[in-house]
C-alpha cells in the first residue's frame, strides 16, 4: 500500500477511535449478540436472528454515518488536497479511514461475547465467520455507495435524503417488490428472473449466502428459496460471493472517479 | 512568478471565471478584491487544483499546472482556505505531525507563528473543542509550517481578534521579504494596503483591473484603497 493512503487512514481511524459514534456502534452490536445468545437457548438461532438485524442496521447506519463523514471531512479534504499528494491516494485514505473502523466495530462488537463464552458452539463457527463475512462486505458495499452520493449531491440534505433513499429501496421496498412480483406472475415460470432480481440487491445477496451457508430456506424470503433450488452448494456461493464482489467494486469505482475529477 | 491565461471556469449554468489573465511576479504581494461571487475563491482553488478549469492554462515559474498528474508543485504552496474545519478528535499537534509525514517530513519547519499567536497551550487539545478564532490560528500555522515559496491565503484574517490579525500581518510582510509570493483574497481593504504591492480587481469573473495600489488610488483619485475600489465598481457596474 502506498504510504500516503497509510498516513491518511492512520489519522482517520484515530479519529474515529476516539469518537462516540464507533463506539456506540460497536456497543450496540455486542449487546444484541450477548442478549441473542442468553435468550435464543442456541448459537444457532442467535446467529439467524443477528443475521436478520446485520442486514437491515448495517446498510442503515452505514449509508447514514458514511454519508455525514464524507460531508463533514469536506473542508479538511480540500485542506488535504492541497498538499502534494494525489487524489486517488488521498481517496483511498479516506474510504478506508471509514470503512476499516466500522468493520473493525462491527466485527468486534459481535464476536465479543462469543469470545466470552469460549467461542460458542464449535459447530456453528463456520456460520459465525460467515456472518462477520457478510457484514465486513455490506460495510464496504455502503460506505462506497454513500462516498458516491455525497460526491455527488453538493447539499448535504439531499445528500442524506438520498441515502436513506437508497436504504429503504434495497432494505425494505424491494421485499415488498418481489411478493408484488410473485403474486402478479404465480402463474409464469418466474425462477429465473427472480434470480437475476436478486443480483440487483447485495442485502439479499448477503441474505442468501447466510442462507447457503445455514441451511434455512423458509427463513430467509422468497428469492433465498428460488437461489438455494437453483445454486445449492458450492457453486452458489461462489456466484453469490462474485456477485457481492461486484457491488463493492463497481460502486467503489464510481466513486474514485467522481473524487478524481470533482471540482472541490 | 504565476502566468494565468485565459482560464474559464462555469459551475451549472453559472460562468464564474470567464476569462482570467493575470500575471504575479514573484516576490509580490498580491490582493484579490471584488464583490462576493467574483471569482475570487474559484480562482484560488484553481490555482491549488482543487478546482478544474474548463478553459486557459497556469503556469508557475513556466512549469503549466493542470490535470497531468503532477501534484509536486504544491510542496511549495502554503495555502490557508476561508473555513478553518478539521477531524474532531485529532489534536492540532497531531494534525501538524499527519501533514508533516505527508510532505516527507522536511526538517526545516517555520513554527514561529505557533509560539507568537500563544497556541503551544492549545495544542493537545481536540480541535473540536477549540473556538473558532483559535482553529483560524492553526489554520495560519499550517499554511507557514513548509516554509512555502507561494501563500494562497483566503480571508485570513477573518475571526482573528486584532493582536492576532497584526501578528499574522507581519508574518505575511516577513515572509514576503525572504522572497515568497503572496496571493490575498479579502475583503479588508485596510489591510490590503498594508500588505499588498499589486491589486487584482476581480469582477463577474474576469480581471478589470491589475496593477500597483498607489497607482489605483491615484488614478481613481481617491484617498485610500477601500475608495478606490468602490469607485472601481461604481464605474464598472454603472
Amino acid at each position: 500500500m502506498n504510504s500516503v493512503v497509510q498516513k491518511v487512514v492512520r489519522s482517520q481511524l484515530r479519529d474515529a477511535l476516539r469518537s462516540r459514534w464507533l463506539t456506540v456502534y460497536a456497543l450496540f452490536f455486542a449487546l444484541l449478540s450477548d442478549g441473542l445468545l442468553r435468550f435464543s437457548g442456541s448459537d444457532a438461532k442467535a446467529i439467524l436472528s443477528l443475521t436478520t438485524v446485520v442486514l437491515i442496521v448495517i446498510p442503515l447506519v452505514t449509508l447514514v454515518l458514511s454519508t455525514i463523514y464524507v460531508y463533514n471531512a469536506r473542508e479538511f479534504t480540500e485542506l488535504l488536497l492541497a498538499q502534494p499528494i494525489r487524489r486517488s491516494s488521498l481517496f483511498a485514505g479516506l474510504y478506508l479511514g471509514l470503512t476499516l473502523p466500522l468493520a473493525g466495530g462491527f466485527a468486534a462488537g459481535v464476536t465479543f461475547p462469543f469470545i466470552l463464552r469460549g467461542g460458542g458452539d464449535p459447530l456453528q463457527r463456520g456460520a459465525l465467520l460467515t456472518l462477520l463475512a457478510i457484514g465486513v462486505v455490506l460495510t464496504c458495499v455502503f460506505t462506497a455507495i454513500a462516498f458516491w452520493i455525497a460526491l455527488r449531491a453538493e447539499d448535504r440534505l439531499r445528500g442524506l435524503g438520498m441515502a436513506l433513499g437508497v436504504w429503504l429501496l434495497l432494505g425494505l421496498l424491494y421485499d415488498g417488490a418481489v411478493l408484488v412480483v410473485v403474486a402478479v406472475f404465480s402463474d409464469y415460470p418466474i425462477e429465473r428472473p427472480l434470480l437475476a432480481l436478486s443480483f440487483a440487491n447485495p442485502i439479499d445477496l448477503a441474505r442468501m449466502l447466510m442462507l447457503l451457508r445455514l441451511d434455512v430456506a423458509a427463513l430467509m424470503g422468497y428469492t433465498g428459496a428460488v437461489f438455494q433450488r437453483f445454486f445449492a452448494g458450492t457453486s452458489g456461493i461462489a456466484l453469490a460471493s462474485a456477485a457481492l464482489a461486484g457491488w463493492v467494486l463497481v460502486p467503489l469505482t464510481l466513486s474514485a472517479r467522481l473524487f478524481r475529477r470533482k471540482d472541490f | 512568478m504565476i502566468t494565468i491565461s485565459g482560464l474559464t471556469k462555469r459551475f451549472g449554468r453559472v460562468d464564474v471565471l470567464q476569462g482570467i489573465d493575470l500575471e504575479i511576479a514573484r516576490g509580490h504581494v498580491v490582493g484579490l478584491v471584488g464583490p462576493n461571487g467574483a471569482g475570487k475563491t474559484t480562482l484560488l482553488k484553481t490555482l491549488l487544483g482543487l478546482t478544474h478549469a474548463d478553459r486557459g492554462t497556469i503556469r508557475i515559474d513556466g512549469v503549466p499546472i493542470g490535470d497531468g498528474g503532477d501534484v509536486s508543485y504544491r510542496a511549495r504552496i502554503g495555502y490557508m482556505p476561508q473555513i478553518a474545519r478539521f477531524p474532531e478528535n485529532l489534536s492540532a499537534a497531531e494534525l501538524f505531525t499527519m501533514l508533516r509525514d505527508l510532505r516527507g517530513r522536511p526538517a526545516d519547519l517555520d513554527e514561529e507563528l505557533v509560539t507568537k499567536l500563544g497556541l503551544e497551550s492549545q495544542l493537545d487539545k481536540p480541535l473540536r473543542i477549540l473556538s473558532g478564532g483559535t482553529r483560524q490560528k492553526v489554520n495560519a500555522c499550517l499554511a507557514f509550517l513548509f516554509r512555502p515559496k507561494l501563500l494562497i491565503l483566503d480571508e485570513p484574517t477573518a475571526g482573528l481578534d486584532p493582536l492576532s490579525s497584526a501578528i499574522l500581518k507581519d508574518k505575511i510582510l516577513a515572509a514576503r521579504g525572504e522572497g515568497a509570493t503572496v496571493v490575498i483574497a479579502s475583503h479588508i481593504m485596510s489591510e490590503l494596503e498594508e500588505l499588498c504591492d499589486d491589486i487584482a480587481f476581480l469582477l463577474d469573473g474576469v480581471v478589470r483591473y491589475m496593477g500597483p495600489v498607489r497607482e489605483l488610488t491615484s488614478t481613481t483619485r481617491q484617498a485610500n484603497l477601500e475608495r478606490a475600489i468602490a469607485a472601481l465598481m461604481i464605474r464598472e457596474v454603472a
